[in-house]
């Protein structure tokens, strides 16, 4: 269970919210929506622990995760709005070697279905992501999805730059995530497509 | 799932680094060449007089290394910070010190080891021999990891800020003072006849303090860089 409690961020000389109390339960997702610049990002940062409140805490199973540190990183996916993959690496490269860093370990197979999953060819598997389209480097960045094993994922405009098969896939990953007892926070200025009891929603005003 | 252990990380933080700099070739041949350049252009601009190449043959090798050093800084941290992998690299599970002290071992494999590789070559172009030329290449062999260890304080600190490239010269240079003066003065000693033991001692004094000092820092200065 993840909870905010009295969550504030002031960026500069601008308070971009404060008070926010919120809990999200395993199999729900949150879905933080607001206008540009309303704090969604810095919301969901200090969800991560990059980026401290002016005022609050965030805890997850009751304790603070700024106390909990690399034992909170362990459970949690954050794929942020930049896609976090290396330009000069393979696609396969990108997640055989972030998955060793990150502890899911995957396998060239499951690195391939993962791919396959997200709606890229074999044929894309093994150029430099360089070469690749947005929505196709947004793929690969969304596949790590595909081989999480963190019960958390803290997400950062996950459809931008998909068209709407990609988008169908990734949503329905995430209601598998929720189904199988995950929880999920995403920032989005796009619906979530899944059913009423899964998703709760935060409305940040800037 | 089960954690990957402390040196499986490391090894795939280091292993990451070097595939990369294998895949931008250009990149590390640009510091090399750069320490060839300004190495061979010394004996041009002084004349080939053997003698007084020989006596200002440490402190110019040791100020090219120095400086080669500081151009490569650039590629810690900033293309993880432009595309997103510095952040990753924050909520990985084990202690950022250390995974900052891969990062830094692997720049050091692909921008001071060359340095150290090729420092006999430039050596005898300065008519260095013998006792001073093994000491140039102990001498550097303990510097540049220092080199890299505090250029990484700089290029963390610097991160995301404009015109960091000459920012981060006039925060490390001042620090890298101690290292260029032990560093060529085990190879003036040793020229001397006096031997560089001395010298050679306070460069891995040196190393030692950063090994355990630098990467603590460093992280710090992520953290807020990414802030």
């Amino acid at each position: 269970m993840l909870q905010a409690v009295s969550l504030s961020c002031r960026r500069g000389d601008r308070r971009l919210f404060s008070g926010v109390n919120v809990t999200v339960q395993p199999g729900t997702v949150l879905a933080v929506v607001g206008e540009n610049g309303s704090g969604k990002t810095s919301f969901l940062r200090m969800l991560c622990n990059l980026l401290a409140p002016e005022e609050g805490v965030v805890l997850w199973h009751g304790v603070d995760i700024r106390r909990l540190k690399e034992l909170y990183y362990a459970q949690l996916t954050y794929i942020g709005h930049l896609n976090g993959i290396k330009d000069d690496l393979t696609a396969m490269e990108n997640l055989l070697l972030t998955g060793a860093l990150t502890g899911d370990r995957p396998s060239d197979t499951s690195v391939r279905d993962a791919l396959e999953a997200v709606g890229l060819k074999q044929r894309i598997h093994h150029l430099p992501t360089r070469v690749l389209s947005q929505g196709q480097k947004r793929r690969v960045a969304l596949a790590r999805l595909w081989l999480s094993t963190h019960p958390l994922w803290l997400l950062d405009e996950p459809f931008t730059s998909l068209d709407q098969a990609a988008t169908a896939l990734v949503t329905e990953r995430l209601r598998s995530h929720l189904q199988g007892g995950g929880l999920a926070v995403v920032v989005t200025h796009h619906e979530v497509a899944l059913p009423s009891e899964m998703v709760q929603r935060l409305r940040l005003d800037g | 799932m089960s954690q990957p252990g402390l040196w499986e990380t490391l090894r795939g933080i280091i292993w990451r680094d070097l595939l990369l700099a294998i895949r931008r070739r250009s990149d590390v041949a640009i510091s090399v060449l750069f320490l060839v350049i300004v190495a061979s252009l010394f004996p041009l601009g002084v004349g080939p007089e053997p003698a007084v190449l020989r006596t200002i043959a440490a402190g110019v090798l040791w100020v090219a290394a120095l400086l080669a050093c500081l151009l490569s800084l650039g590629r810690v941290f900033t293309a993880d910070y432009l595309d997103g992998v510095l952040e990753q690299m924050l909520l990985i599970a084990q202690p950022l010190p250390v995974l900052v002290a891969g990062k830094v071992f692997a720049h050091w494999v692909v921008s001071g080891l060359p340095v150290v590789l090729l420092s006999p070559l430039l050596g005898l172009q300065f008519g260095l021999e013998g006792e001073a030329l093994g000491m140039l290449v102990l001498s550097l062999l303990l510097g540049t990891p220092t080199l890299s260890m505090i250029g990484s304080i700089g290029a963390a600190l610097v991160l995301g800020v404009r015109g960091s490239g000459l920012l981060v010269a006039l925060l490390v240079l001042p620090l890298y003072v101690p290292v260029l003066i032990f560093g060529a003065g085990a190879v003036t000693s040793s020229m001397a006849g006096i031997g560089g033991e001395a010298n050679l001692s306070l460069l891995g004094a040196c190393l030692v303090v950063s090994v355990f000092f630098a990467p603590w820092a460093t992280a710090s200065a992520l953290r807020i860089a990414l802030e």
